[in-house]
């Protein structure tokens, strides 16, 4: 099977034939936008120093170096996913706002994040948690960076990557959500484990 | 040696030490996901698994942090009365995390709280953690260096339950956050549990359940088995790597206990990401080391 590769400008055409468990790639702008960056636009009302419509977002803080005899240029030296369900209260609205089409973290996101994918057409795509020096394989350059007042994490570092993946689709534009659906299996075998190891813990006298 | 010398090694080698965890997953650690990962075979288990041994090799080989969030400091100090350093500790470990951040490099994750400022060398107000047990008779030190990440971080809780509650709540209170926060803390997880009075001392005792060797079990016999339990429970759930279903759940569950209150029984959860950077090194009056957590580690 080829390879199904994003490349931004992402239209919705190209995400609407996915569905949640696809692998992709992305190839194009990669833009880290991740707590302070949605507190920002959404509950401070600041306008994003960048123009996110049909780029992709990454949730994570990286480890960026300055290049010793090139001030204002950087080199990424590690960034992996952080967890997305923090970014869940103002995802929604970031999405209506931006036109952000792809979104990239770790882990899942709750309702209101598939209501706002469904509606404005974008996808939530894992990226294997922890896996920071392969991910920073795949950046080609750091073009950017913006608000690095907020400090190296939160800052948003405007990314040119190729192939960046595997990106597990966990979110698609029909609004359905991989881990939503792994959560009610969990949780349906969490009652029956449970249930069974309580048989044995009467340890009070 | 004097002692400036003396505390100019200490620091040399602490920080060298705390670059070198955020590189090097532990032994014990490695082998147990080996063990987990030769288990898969669910396709996209397949992928998270060959993505984390492939981005381990790359950390290694182009000597980075495996995982961009290298966390806020803790040491964990077992710090014997004759150490030579023992009024100058303090100190020096704060001054290797300033070190570490620049050899790692580390991510810069102390933020003030209140002011909010991100102090971008890893130091800050109390931090890097520091938790203290005193050695008798002893002129070394042992030190734990554990990163705490923010996602490893997020699932820990902690609640002083009613005694009638019993041991069956401990359990029900530890499975249900794991099934809804500790699915996005990259496991397969290292979990532990601290059970006690109040709620600070069962928090502690969760975080250093942590710092034990996978596969080690407590001593208590009640407590071994309930581990026993309780992992082979988290597996039976078969959480998989990233939350994205396979075979398993867990690295591991340890237990830490301490003796409770008659009215209380407090439980803490602290969980550990398959990226579980947690190291040990002794180092003696000479300041010669001897790192225990990675077989053959050479600074």
């Amino acid at each position: 099977m080829s390879k199904t590769i994003l490349t931004t400008p992402i239209q919705d055409d190209d995400l609407e034939s996915l569905t949640i468990g696809d692998i992709v790639y992305l190839t194009g702008y990669l833009i880290t936008s991740r707590d302070d960056v949605h507190h920002r636009l959404i509950k401070q009302r600041k306008k994003l120093p960048v123009d996110l419509a049909g780029k992709a977002i990454f949730h994570a803080g990286p480890i960026m170096q300055e290049r010793e005899n090139e001030k204002g240029k950087f080199d990424v030296i590690s960034i992996g996913p952080t967890t997305s369900m923090r970014m869940e209260k103002y995802q929604k609205e970031f999405i209506a706002q931006t036109g952000v089409k792809l979104i990239v973290g770790k882990g899942g996101m709750g309702p209101d994040t598939a209501a706002g994918c469904q509606h404005y057409k974008a996808v939530h795509g894992v990226f294997p948690g922890g896996c920071a020096v392969l991910a920073a394989n795949c950046v080609e350059e750091v073009e950017q960076v913006e608000w690095l007042d907020l400090g190296m994490p939160e800052a948003m570092w405007v990314m040119r990557v190729k192939e960046f993946g595997p990106l597990i689709i966990s979110i698609d534009t029909q609004g359905n959500n991989l881990f939503e659906k792994n959560k009610v299996d969990f949780n349906l075998r969490k009652d029956q484990v449970v249930e069974e190891i309580c048989r044995y813990v009467d340890y009070l006298e | 040696m004097n002692k400036e010398e003396m505390r100019h090694k200490f620091i040399d080698i602490i920080a060298r030490f705390t670059a070198y965890t955020g590189i090097h997953l532990p032994d014990d650690v490695y082998l147990k996901l080996r063990e987990l990962g030769a288990q898969e075979n669910h396709v996209l288990a397949r992928i998270v698994y060959d993505a984390m041994f492939e981005d381990l090799s790359m950390a290694a080989e182009l000597n980075r942090p495996c995982c961009q969030d290298t966390g806020v400091i803790q040491y964990f100090v077992q710090l014997g009365t004759r150490f030579p350093l023992i009024d100058e500790i303090e100190d020096c470990l704060r001054e290797a995390v300033k070190k570490a951040t620049i050899i790692g490099p580390l991510r810069h994750n102390a933020v003030e709280v209140f002011d909010e400022r991100n102090t971008g060398n890893n130091v800050g107000k109390r931090i890097p953690w520091i938790d203290w047990e005193i050695v008798p008779d002893s002129d070394e030190v042992t030190i734990y260096v554990y990163m705490a990440g923010g996602g490893c971080s997020l699932p820990g809780t902690a609640k002083v339950l009613m005694p009638l509650e019993g041991y069956e709540g401990v359990v029900k209170f530890v499975f249900d956050q794991i099934t809804s926060y500790g699915i996005n803390a990259c496991p397969p997880l290292l979990v532990g549990v601290g059970i006690a009075g109040s709620v600070e001392v069962a928090a502690k005792l969760s975080k250093k359940a942590l710092l034990r060797p996978i596969g080690s079990r407590n001593s208590n016999t009640r407590a071994a088995e309930l581990e026993k339990r309780i992992e082979a429970g988290m597996n039976e759930i078969r959480i998989g790597p990233g939350g994205l279903r396979g075979e398993t759940s867990v690295m591991g569950v340890h237990i830490e206990e301490a003796a409770r209150h008659p009215a209380t029984i407090a439980v803490g959860l602290s969980t550990g990401c398959w990226a579980h950077r947690r190291s040990v090194i002794r180092i003696d009056a000479n300041m010669k080391y001897e790192i225990i957590s990675h077989k053959g580690a050479v600074l």
